[in-house]
């Protein structure tokens, strides 16, 4: 099998079909050394790897920082909060004083769509996406898709419904490449006025009704209303948003087949999913989180495997 | 152009890996004890047809054994330009406490086995660890590792390649000696 196509992580855009193949048979080497009484690999012992989060995140950050000290990589972490950048030091700075400190891989998360882009163009470092602004979040996909093929062996023909904030989700668009890539057949479910314009191009259709997207699909990956990002009043109430669509365990024995449900996190219990659903067995999202340690640990050590120190 | 030439044949592998597993027999007696570990991926191959004899030449014996994938232990992931493919790792039993039969088909430089060890490491702290190769390719080693039980010894150019061939993947049993002028 030949290497990763690419030489940082931006987006699932970015990436091939047999690339995320190769992310998701190292991932199952990793899986199963997270699940040994001695879950370290030196790997990375001589790469340094730096986190830097220009927005909140409790989850990507833990699991990134795990997957690098589970490889043996030393890791500094940086967020925007208790920085210099309220000092009113640009980005490209930011990250050039970082890396004089002799740093291999930058994983950062950004507000601004592209950040993670300019970042590869500007600097001699390997670059990770950890989510910017609503554009991608590819770490988030790849678990995603991976937990989906454990469950059902593989992504290629399953139906997924991507409910909830389309508009403001780079959930929801690294998923809708990554699943289309892996053959998956995907749509979106939510109030018109989160689904985004170009949902067409991405060859995506668009349910208005939760009950005739859940009867539709295998699987359900459940987003967050992403209240900090809207500007603007998109629907009339948190409460109405829930009653429409949001998932109760009542909706859940009603269908014909058994789904899955998938939240990427932080769920906001009685809006998107009700507590019995949240912790059902329909429920992947705790397999996600693990799963996503493993996606981790996969993409930096095929991107540290591209460092040349001869 | 290649050269080859063969080193040992069927017959002779056939005869070699008897004879290691008699030497096994000797220094374990009835592998209570002992585990046998074959390094992912050509070692595997090799650790399947040992343990197979061996249950042919002692009775009622139950050989615990696995395999362990170096990938992750290797120390040349950024001086190389193919990419390391990790392989299964099936290691199902604690090393603790156990004398452990490492095999290898071909020692060369020494560095498979020191990661093959650091791996195995990770599984308990084995009472002892032996090494069983097919091939010893002698004054190649970069590191102070020697086999404890050996198929043949050879001399090599540092320009030539050791290749061992299975039945189960090439059709017969042989090993060759392959130059390229």
């Amino acid at each position: 099998m030949s290497n990763l196509s690419v030489d940082h992580l931006l987006g699932i855009k970015y990436l091939t079909t047999s690339d995320i193949e190769l992310i998701f048979k190292t991932a199952d080497n990793f899986k199963k050394i997270i699940n040994q009484p001695i879950k370290k690999v030196p790997s990375l012992r001589d790469i340094t790897i730096a986190n830097l989060f220009f927005e909140n995140s409790t989850r990507t950050k833990l699991s990134f920082e795990l997957a690098e000290k589970r490889l043996s990589a030393d890791v500094i972490n940086f967020s925007s909060a208790s920085s210099s950048v309220t000092k009113g030091e640009t980005l490209l700075d930011t990250v050039n004083n970082i890396l004089a400190m002799k740093v291999d891989i930058v994983v950062m998360r950004h507000p601004n769509p592209g950040a993670s882009v300019f970042l590869s163009r500007n600097i001699d470092a390997k670059i990770v996406n950890a989510g910017d602004g609503t554009h991608e979040h590819p770490t988030q996909a790849l678990l995603d898709s991976y937990s989906i093929r454990e469950k059902y062996g593989e992504v290629k023909g399953k139906k997924i419904v991507i409910i909830g904030d389309i508009l403001h989700s780079r959930v929801a668009l690294s998923n809708i490449y990554c699943l289309q890539k892996l053959g998956a057949e995907v749509r979106v479910c939510g109030p018109s006025s989160l689904m985004p314009k170009h949902l067409e191009a991405l060859n995506v259709l668009h349910f208005s009704d939760i009950k005739e997207a859940l009867n539709w699909c295998d699987v359900a990956n459940v987003l967050r209303i992403q209240l900090e990002r809207q500007e603007v009043n998109y629907f009339p109430s948190l409460r109405e948003y829930a009653m429409v669509y949001g998932i109760n365990k009542k909706m859940l024995d009603n269908l014909e087949k058994e789904i899955t449900i998938m939240h990427p996190g932080p769920i906001n219990r009685g809006v998107e999913l009700s507590s019995d659903v949240a912790d059902s067995k329909h429920s992947i999202i705790l397999d996600q989180v693990e799963n996503g340690v493993a996606i981790r640990m996969a993409v930096i050590y095929l991107l540290a495997g591209k460092i040349k120190n001869n | 152009m290649l050269k080859e030439r063969e080193l040992l044949n069927k017959q002779e592998i056939e005869i070699t890996i008897e004879r290691l597993c008699r030497q096994l027999i000797e220094n374990h007696n009835d592998f209570e004890n002992t585990v046998i570990i074959g390094v992912q991926p050509r070692g595997t191959l090799l650790s399947n047809r040992v343990i197979s004899k061996l249950k042919t030449l002692v009775s009622e014996t139950n050989i615990q054994s696995g395999n362990v994938d170096i990938s992750f232990y290797r120390d040349d992931l950024m001086r190389r330009d193919e990419p390391i493919i990790p392989q299964e790792m099936d290691m199902d039993l604690s090393v603790e406490g156990k004398n452990v039969v490492l095999i290898d088909d071909v020692l060369f430089t020494g560095r498979s086995i020191r990661s093959a060890i650091d791996a195995l490491m990770t599984f308990g702290r084995p009472n002892s660890v032996e090494l069983l190769t097919l091939i010893d390719r002698r004054y190649s080693r970069h590191l102070p590792i020697q086999p404890n039980y050996v198929g043949r010894t050879i001399d090599a150019l540092e320009s030539e390649k050791v290749v061992v061939e299975w039945e189960e993947f090439n059709g017969s049993d042989r090993i060759l000696m392959r130059k390229s002028e």
